[in-house]
């Protein structure tokens, strides 16, 4: 019996598919999972674990409740699931102006807009490393420093009314343009009203003391790295909760930067995990 | 400055291997002596090597291949519970299994799942990973059937599908990834079989430290242009792009074969300048691309960019912002969509020009084929333009540019527009765009950009947005299907036309397709056409966030 021609084709097909699967889906990848036994291969086939975790991904240096264990170098935020779980990988995904919380007495329903996180965590950084905090765009205390802006004819006119739209205690501006700030209310959708959204850039300087890396999370979640400015930034802190001089931390640090690869590859960086067991004298 | 440095090497890496490793696939596609592992392959498929195949047998094959491979991986998905190395995970549901197995056989590569949690080993060793090498074999398969129609005089046939699908699998895919592989688990690639090991931290926490056949995939993800990561972080996950160099390599791969093909298009219709004119016309574009791209994260405008005092968001350390920026505009100047950051934190602008790149078609260079066909279709379009300026019949290599072709040619175009706006508009019809994560102008971003990628069968997001729904993985996978397939069909469709006219010797009227004029003419015709069409949408979105 002849088969018609269409369900030949497609039989054919299944024995394309079936062989080919057995050539790349199993002879290929399973070859190299043998390779990745031998000595030599097996360490880095088997994740680069060390005595701590592993090498290549970043870890959270943080007590039960998430705060700082301030003898440790700090990694950068993480937005994979709790921070640093390689189970959940990736990044917020909030956008460039990312700029106007979502207010609510529910934590679960309240929402930081990625500005506010970054104001917030160069406040709480600055606190712990004794640093100045701010940040341009960002309130002293630690929110997104932008006004809903109602003017009397819709986008133009003389301003009738602004709201602090991050902050429901006292605004960081007492007027705009000779007319009082409000402070903002749970719930309402200002930009919806007619508000004009309007960051304020403020006085803080364009480069801030606290490094961008220390208050941005990464692309993976599992950044192993930070900038060597934030090391540094972190460094007399480090000394003085270990009763170490300072000189020792910096020599510590120099020695597990790496620079760039070949003089141009990537960005300088300083691998924490492998960092603070050195310090534990782990490494 | 070292982003200079850093581009240029990848420039002069690319030149170096553009001859020897175009003339390779030159030769392997044109060559008549099979390998055992060939033969082996033809006598179980049933086909003689010797055999040619009419377009339409040809494109029937093509259908006939994916759509078992469709269905294959679909129920490799529902059923990867019941299989082995399913490390205790779930069947995938069975709208994200549809998109799924459309998107790795489309050589899409969208992930509506998160590698990690979703998926067990043996799917994304066995399902996956070989639809990465077999869709990026397609894709060259029918780019080389139209090259073959251009080169034919008088004949009926373009090859066969299945002796091309199988040379090009097993003489370049599966070499240059097993060198590939080799160098990955060097840097710290992993490639175990492990469901994981929980380790302590410093601090007495638990980590748990994912396994996975990661550099063997990896290899395929970048060299086929497919792009699907095993993580859901793909190469941002220090265990797919542990180093800089790396980043370098996955950057090199993914160019590899789309900046080579021209070659071979040069070396088959018998002038290696017409190869070069391609590849110049390529070339301009991603180099203006690179360094818009690289500008505008660099310059680092926008609110959140500022306080932050750089557009670190979603970027790693080790790459930083250039190595970042780079990375983005080559992942979708080709149709791979790998990251290696988070394009949902560029700035407005910096996150536009990955928008921008795939609405250029992915010509430049694009993926593994799909890039030569979707520029030779430009080509055939521009020499079209000119031949109405000066009132001539169009030729393109000797043959003749006629309505058949023009129809062919245009439709050919049309298809992707018409999917990304209709499927955005009708996103927005159904309320379906309010599972965007951002509000305002980047919301309609990022679900413009949804359907571009789908449309474009790049895979890359702003993956702010959350599309394992039932409307988004049912519209997505229908966008994915039809911006693959319906393509391929017209340019066989063309390629059978072509290879049945006789070659038009050249006159002095003929538009001569290897000077500058006309690189520059295919680069403006190709501007042209994809500002027309999208610039309204663009102005809506990422335009609009940007001036705001």
């Amino acid at each position: 019996m002849r088969l018609p021609a269409w369900l030949g084709q497609h039989l054919a097909a299944l024995r394309a598919l079936l062989v080919l699967t057995v050539l790349l889906g199993f002879a290929y990848p399973l070859a190299f999972v043998a390779l990745g036994r031998v000595p030599g291969l097996a360490d880095n086939a088997a994740g680069s674990l060390v005595t701590a975790g592993s090498s290549l991904i970043g870890q959270s240096f943080t007590d039960a409740d998430g705060n700082p264990v301030p003898r440790y170098f700090q990694s950068r935020p993480s937005a994979a699931g709790d921070g640093y779980d390689p189970t959940s990988t990736g990044a917020s995904n909030l956008g460039p102006e990312s700029v106007v919380d979502t207010l609510s007495a529910d934590p679960e329903e309240a929402a930081p807009s990625l500005l506010s996180q970054v104001c917030a965590r160069s406040l709480a950084i600055g606190e712990l490393e004794g640093v100045d905090g701010s940040r341009p765009y960002c309130t002293p205390d630690g929110v997104g420093a932008v006004l809903a802006v109602f003017h009397r004819d819709g986008l133009t006119g003389p301003v009738t009314r602004a709201v602090s739209v991050n902050q429901t205690g006292t605004p960081f501006l007492p007027t705009y343009q000779g007319v009082p700030v409000e402070p903002a209310q749970p719930g309402q959708d200002y930009r919806a009203q007619g508000g004009v959204i309007t960051p304020i850039r403020g006085t803080a300087p364009s480069h801030p003391v606290i490094p961008p890396d220390a208050v941005t999370a990464s692309g993976s979640g599992l950044d192993p790295h930070i900038s060597p400015a934030y090391a540094n930034l972190q460094a007399p802190r480090v000394a003085r909760e270990r009763g170490l001089p300072l000189d020792r931390v910096h020599e510590l640090i120099a020695e597990h930067t790496a620079g760039r690869a070949l003089g141009f590859l990537g960005d300088p960086t300083v691998n924490v995990l492998q960092l603070n067991s050195a310090l534990d004298g782990k490494s | 400055m070292t982003g200079w440095i850093f581009a240029g090497s990848l420039v002069l890496a690319l030149v170096a291997v553009y001859r020897p490793f175009g003339d390779y696939l030159h030769r392997v596609v044109t060559g008549t002596r099979h390998n055992v592992v060939e033969r082996g392959v033809y006598r179980v498929v049933g086909v003689e090597p010797g055999t040619e195949q009419s377009w339409g047998v040809y494109a029937r094959s093509v259908l006939a291949f994916s759509a078992v491979s469709i269905l294959f991986l679909f129920l490799f998905l529902r059923l990867q519970d019941k299989l082995w190395l399913s490390l205790g995970v779930d069947p995938v549901n069975p709208h994200v299994a549809w998109n799924t197995a459309v998107s790795f056989v489309s050589n899409t590569n969208w992930q509506a799942y998160a590698g990690e949690s979703a998926l067990g080993h043996l799917v994304q060793m066995d399902g996956l990973a070989v639809q990465n090498f077999v869709s990026a074999a397609v894709g060259i398969a029918v780019a080389v059937a139209l090259v073959r129609g251009f080169a034919a005089k008088k004949t009926a046939t373009l090859g066969n599908f299945w002796v091309d699908l199988t040379r090009i699998t097993v003489r370049v895919l599966l070499p240059v990834c097993v060198l590939a592989t080799l160098v990955f688990m060097v840097a710290g690639v992993v490639q175990n079989l492990s469901g994981g090991t929980d380790v302590t931290t410093l601090t007495g926490a638990t980590q748990h430290i994912t396994g996975g056949p990661v550099a063997s995939q990896e290899a395929i993800k970048l060299l086929g242009t497919n792009g699907g990561g095993f993580y859901n972080a793909n190469s941002a996950h220090p265990f797919e792009n542990p180093t800089t160099w790396t980043n370098w390599l996955q950057m090199f791969l993914i160019l590899l074969i789309p900046f080579s093909l021209p070659r071979l298009f040069g070396r088959m219709v018998g002038q290696n300048r017409q190869g070069y004119a391609v590849v110049a016309v390529m070339a301009v574009l991603a180099l203006a691309s690179v360094a818009l791209t690289v500008a505008f994260e660099v310059h680092g405008a926008g609110t959140v960019p500022q306080a932050a005092g750089a557009a670190m968001e979603g970027k790693e350390t080790r790459f930083g912002v250039t190595g970042s920026a780079v990375y983005a505009a080559v992942t979708t100047l080709t149709s791979t969509g790998a990251v290696n950051s988070f394009h949902d934190s560029y700035t407005s602008f910096g996150g536009m020009m990955p928008l921008v790149n795939m609405m250029l078609g992915e010509v430049a260079p694009g993926g593994t084929g799909s890039g030569l066909y979707g520029l030779l279709i430009l080509a055939i379009i521009t020499v079209f333009v000119a031949g109405l300026m000066v009132g001539r019949t169009p030729e393109y290599l000797g043959k003749k540019i006629g309505a058949r072709e023009m129809k062919l040619a245009s439709s050919y175009f049309l298809i992707t527009p018409a999917l990304v706006l209709t499927g955005t508009a009708a996103a927005f019809a159904t309320g379906n765009n309010g599972t965007a994560l951002n509000v305002g102008p980047h919301g309609l971003s990022e679900v413009l950009y949804a359907f571009t990628s789908a449309a474009n069968n790049n895979g890359s997001a702003f993956a702010g947005i959350t599309v394992n729904t039932l409307w988004w993985d049912t519209a997505l996978g229908l966008a994915m299907l039809l911006g693959r397939f319906l393509p391929m069909v017209l340019v066989l469709a063309l390629a059978g036309s072509l290879a049945r006219q006789k070659v038009t010797p050249e006159s002095e009227g003929t538009l001569p397709t290897h000077q500058p004029l006309f690189v520059g003419l295919v680069v403006g015709v190709t501007v042209v056409l994809v500002a027309l069409t999208f610039l309204p949408a663009l102005a809506l979105g990422p335009i609009a966030e940007g001036l705001s």
